[in-house]
């Protein structure tokens, strides 16, 4: 008998690991999207995925395993982000991601800008975006995640969005785009990034 | 090559939820560093003994 249950016992630990190797990708793209920085959310993910696997037998086969290393893993960066008082450097983090993002444009927008709105948000902001907008998670799902009320989430994200909106104009073709930056002055949008060279207004000459 | 897709779409997206997701999706689709080489192992190893 004792066989029997170790055997049954080795397929769910099987089936278990299976399904949190296909989530370590989902593990490592929540986290970047919390915490900004690439090494770090690397660090999180593996974290979180040892937790989950020590946590193992408090899963329910058949649920949602992303939704659930998913709150993991946001309970292990808060604790984490209290502990260590660690500061989201946004410079270092949107500059490491430029190297491989630049290029890529998604409606015209970059995926750089893309990044760097989303760490101008607050924390509880982002997450919830994260989750809904970029996770897929529906409003009930994430707000068991964050461990907050349906409404709480759902008023999260709108304001997430409106905000999105606001620091991301989202004209995709490339004339409105050009006419965008052409107008950008002074706004925070592309600081971190690209605004290393563009007077607001004409220089004026010297001599 | 298709054209951008409108800002707003039939639906009322504005056109970075595009990105946001594809941020998201670019990750995902990452190879795995080699830095999860340790977890990955250790995924493995659990099973023994």
């Amino acid at each position: 008998m004792k066989a029997d249950r170790d055997t049954a016992e080795n397929k769910a630990d099987e089936a278990f690991r299976k399904e949190l190797l296909g989530t370590l990708p989902h593990l490592r793209a929540f986290a970047r999207g919390l915490s900004g920085r690439p090494d770090y959310a690397d660090d999180l993910a593996q974290e979180a995925a040892i937790k989950a696997w020590t946590a193992r037998e408090r899963y329910t086969p058949g649920t949602n395993m992303r939704a659930w290393t998913f709150a993991i893993l946001r309970n292990h960066y808060l604790s984490e982000l209290r502990r260590n008082r660690r500061q989201t450097d946004l410079d270092e983090g949107v500059a490491e991601r430029m190297l491989v993002m630049d290029a890529d444009q998604e409606g015209g927008i970059h995926l750089s800008d893309m990044d760097a709105a989303l760490q101008q948000l607050a924390p509880e902001r982002r997450e919830a975006v994260m989750l809904v907008g970029a996770g897929g998670f529906t409003y009930e799902e994430a707000a068991e995640i964050a461990d907050c009320a349906v409404g709480t989430m759902k008023s999260r994200v709108a304001r997430a969005r409106a905000e999105l909106n606001r620091l991301l104009d989202a004209e995709p073709d490339p004339q409105a785009l050009a006419k965008r930056n052409a107008t950008v002055r002074g706004r925070s949008r592309r600081a971190a990034v690209e605004a290393t060279d563009q007077p607001t207004r004409p220089r004026r000459r010297i001599g | 090559m298709p054209g951008p897709p409108p800002a707003i779409r039939k639906d009322g997206e504005p056109g970075w939820a595009a990105g946001l997701r594809k941020l998201y999706n670019s990750v995902v689709d990452e190879p795995l560093p080699d830095s999860f080489d340790d977890i990955l192992k250790k995924l493995d190893e659990s099973d023994e003994g």
